[in-house]
């Protein structure tokens, strides 16, 4: 039988934690404030969206095996869905990421939610380039070839070895899109635990400041 | 920034409010942004260039084939001078006093004479020239084997890399050794044997990777697809594709001076280690973007903001 003089047990803590930060009616709210309406909200949404597709495709490749896509029409269509999305995806992402810069997004202790986006922003380079490395073609080829320089000359080559299809295979359908999806689902959570930050000159007049 | 700014700031809005349907609006996005994929999947495709095989470089371009496999037996190839990861025949790039491959020291080790010649030609069976030089090479000493590989390399290049024109000398079973490269390369059996090293299972295609790219024919190749470094190559993709737009930044660095000058000291020697260091450090300032004084100021001096929120600062007249 617990007491009140009892320490409070880490699952308890978490509990109140996120009930407290993140009930359910900020996790799926029907309202928004009144200034979330701009085109520029779009892009967050639409980022998500081509993450979801080059999972999907993505899953759908690695099921089928990594030359599959060379010698199947189904397979080329496949790797075409896949890899116009992730050219979506990016280009959603870096409309994103300028329009929450010129937001200054960071503001009302929404640092940490910054700081996940460019980190998946970051991430999601690295992921790309692994992709682009196992296609198992000319590009591949030459991309491995060349990019192994720039690692080795900072010692990350000893490690990371960008010629080593097996390597770069592994970590672009496991190890990365895990990482990736666990900063995205943190920042997406924050979004919603700290609310979509307000316009910049919103407390203008609660702080007898000019516009 | 006011203390009292960013409570306001991080409090839960109280302001005026309206419907929002977020579920809607994700399946919405999926459904748009997967018809417009499918749609440009459908009209253009994918790129997908073949890939260069040992057996299309010795075929399209023997000489180059040849000449390449007897710098791998002098190790005045590319791979054979390179330095860390692969071996210790030099100190590799800088960052001043700094020799961050060397110091990692050799984890990927490549000795292109065995791996790249030798090694593979003893995995099939030769015809009688290939196997007696094969035998001749193994019974002698390491000195002796430089010596002869190196004599046949200078010559080679001297006639530019035309092995009618190369005088007598002492070359040991080096012309035969490249000889019976050449020919295992021509039949198609020289890539798997690469890969395998005389293993079954094996997804590491380093040494294959590393001896392509010591020979012209894939370089001319990747010249003729606007792939190089010195041309934004690792932003472009062969065909007319979208490639990694997103590393344009990267890309940029290796056009301009004195990153573009590999003569230059210190920095267009050492242009990879520095890139690689420079882009490090605007990939942190992206992720404190926030911390970093007069950068995180800028987008109240320059008020694109007011474009985001017009309809709100001209209901609330702000």
């Amino acid at each position: 039988m617990s007491t009140s003089t009892e320490k409070e047990m880490w699952v308890t803590k978490l509990r109140k934690g996120w009930q407290k930060n993140l009930p359910v009616d900020k996790l799926l709210p029907d309202t928004q404030p009144a200034y979330v309406a701009s085109w520029i909200y779009l892009f967050g949404v639409a980022t998500l969206a081509s993450l979801g597709l080059i999972i999907a495709t993505g899953l759908w490749l690695s099921f089928e095996g990594a030359s599959w896509y060379h010698g199947s029409n189904v397979g080329h269509f496949v790797n075409s869905l896949h890899f116009w999305s992730v050219q979506f995806f990016f280009i959603f992402m870096v409309v994103h990421l300028w329009g929450k810069f010129w937001m200054a997004a960071w503001r009302g202790r929404r640092m940490l939610t910054w700081i996940t986006g460019a980190l998946a922003f970051v991430g999601s380079i690295a992921t790309a380039f692994t992709g682009y490395l196992v296609q198992s073609n000319f590009d591949s080829q030459w991309i491995s070839y060349e990019a192994k320089d720039g690692f080795n000359s900072v010692g990350i080559g000893s490690r990371f070895t960008v010629t080593n299809f097996g390597q770069m295979l592994l970590l672009h359908v496991a190890f990365l899109p895990v990482i990736i999806g666990v900063i995205t689902l943190i920042h997406v959570l924050l979004v919603r635990a700290k609310g979509v930050v307000p316009p910049i000159d919103a407390f203008n007049k609660e702080l007898g400041e000019r516009k | 920034m006011s203390d009292r700014r960013t409570e306001l700031e991080s409090a839960p809005w109280g302001g005026r409010t309206r419907r929002y349907d977020l579920i809607k609006e994700g399946v919405v996005a999926v459904v748009i942004v997967a018809i417009v994929v499918a749609a440009l999947s459908t009209l253009f495709g994918s790129p997908d260039d073949k890939q260069v095989t040992f057996k299309e470089w010795a075929t399209a371009a023997p000489a180059d084939f040849y000449a390449t496999s007897v710098q791998e037996l002098a190790g005045s190839s590319g791979t054979g001078g390179y330095g860390a990861p692969y071996n210790k025949a030099s100190d590799g790039v800088n960052l001043g006093p700094l020799y961050l491959a060397k110091l990692l020291g050799v984890t990927h080790p490549v000795d292109t004479v065995n791996d790249f010649v030798i090694t593979p030609l003893t995995t099939v069976s030769n015809a009688a020239p290939v196997a007696d030089a094969l035998k001749q090479w193994q019974a002698s000493d390491v000195k002796t084997q430089s010596t002869w590989a190196t004599n046949y390399d200078n010559a080679l290049t001297k006639v530019s890399q035309d092995q009618a024109k190369v005088p007598a000398g002492n070359y040991g079973p080096v012309p035969e050794l490249a000889a019976g490269l050449l020919t295992m390369a021509q039949a198609g059996s020289l890539d798997g044997a690469l890969l395998s090293q005389g293993n079954y299972f094996q997804t590491d295609n380093t040494k294959q990777t590393l001896f392509l790219g010591d020979g012209s024919y894939f370089n001319d190749k990747s010249t003729a697809s606007n792939l190089q470094g010195s041309t934004w190559g690792m932003m472009n993709e062969t065909g007319r594709y979208p490639g990694q737009a997103w590393l344009w930044l990267y890309s940029f660095w290796y056009q301009i001076p004195p990153f573009n000058n590999g003569d230059s000291h210190p920095f267009g020697a050492n242009a990879d280690a520095w890139i690689m260091v420079i882009m490090g450090a605007l990939s942190l300032g992206l992720i404190i973007m926030p911390l970093i004084p007069i950068v995180n100021r800028l987008p109240y001096k320059i008020k694109i903001h007011r474009l985001v929120w017009k309809n709100y600062y001209q209901e609330e007249n702000l």
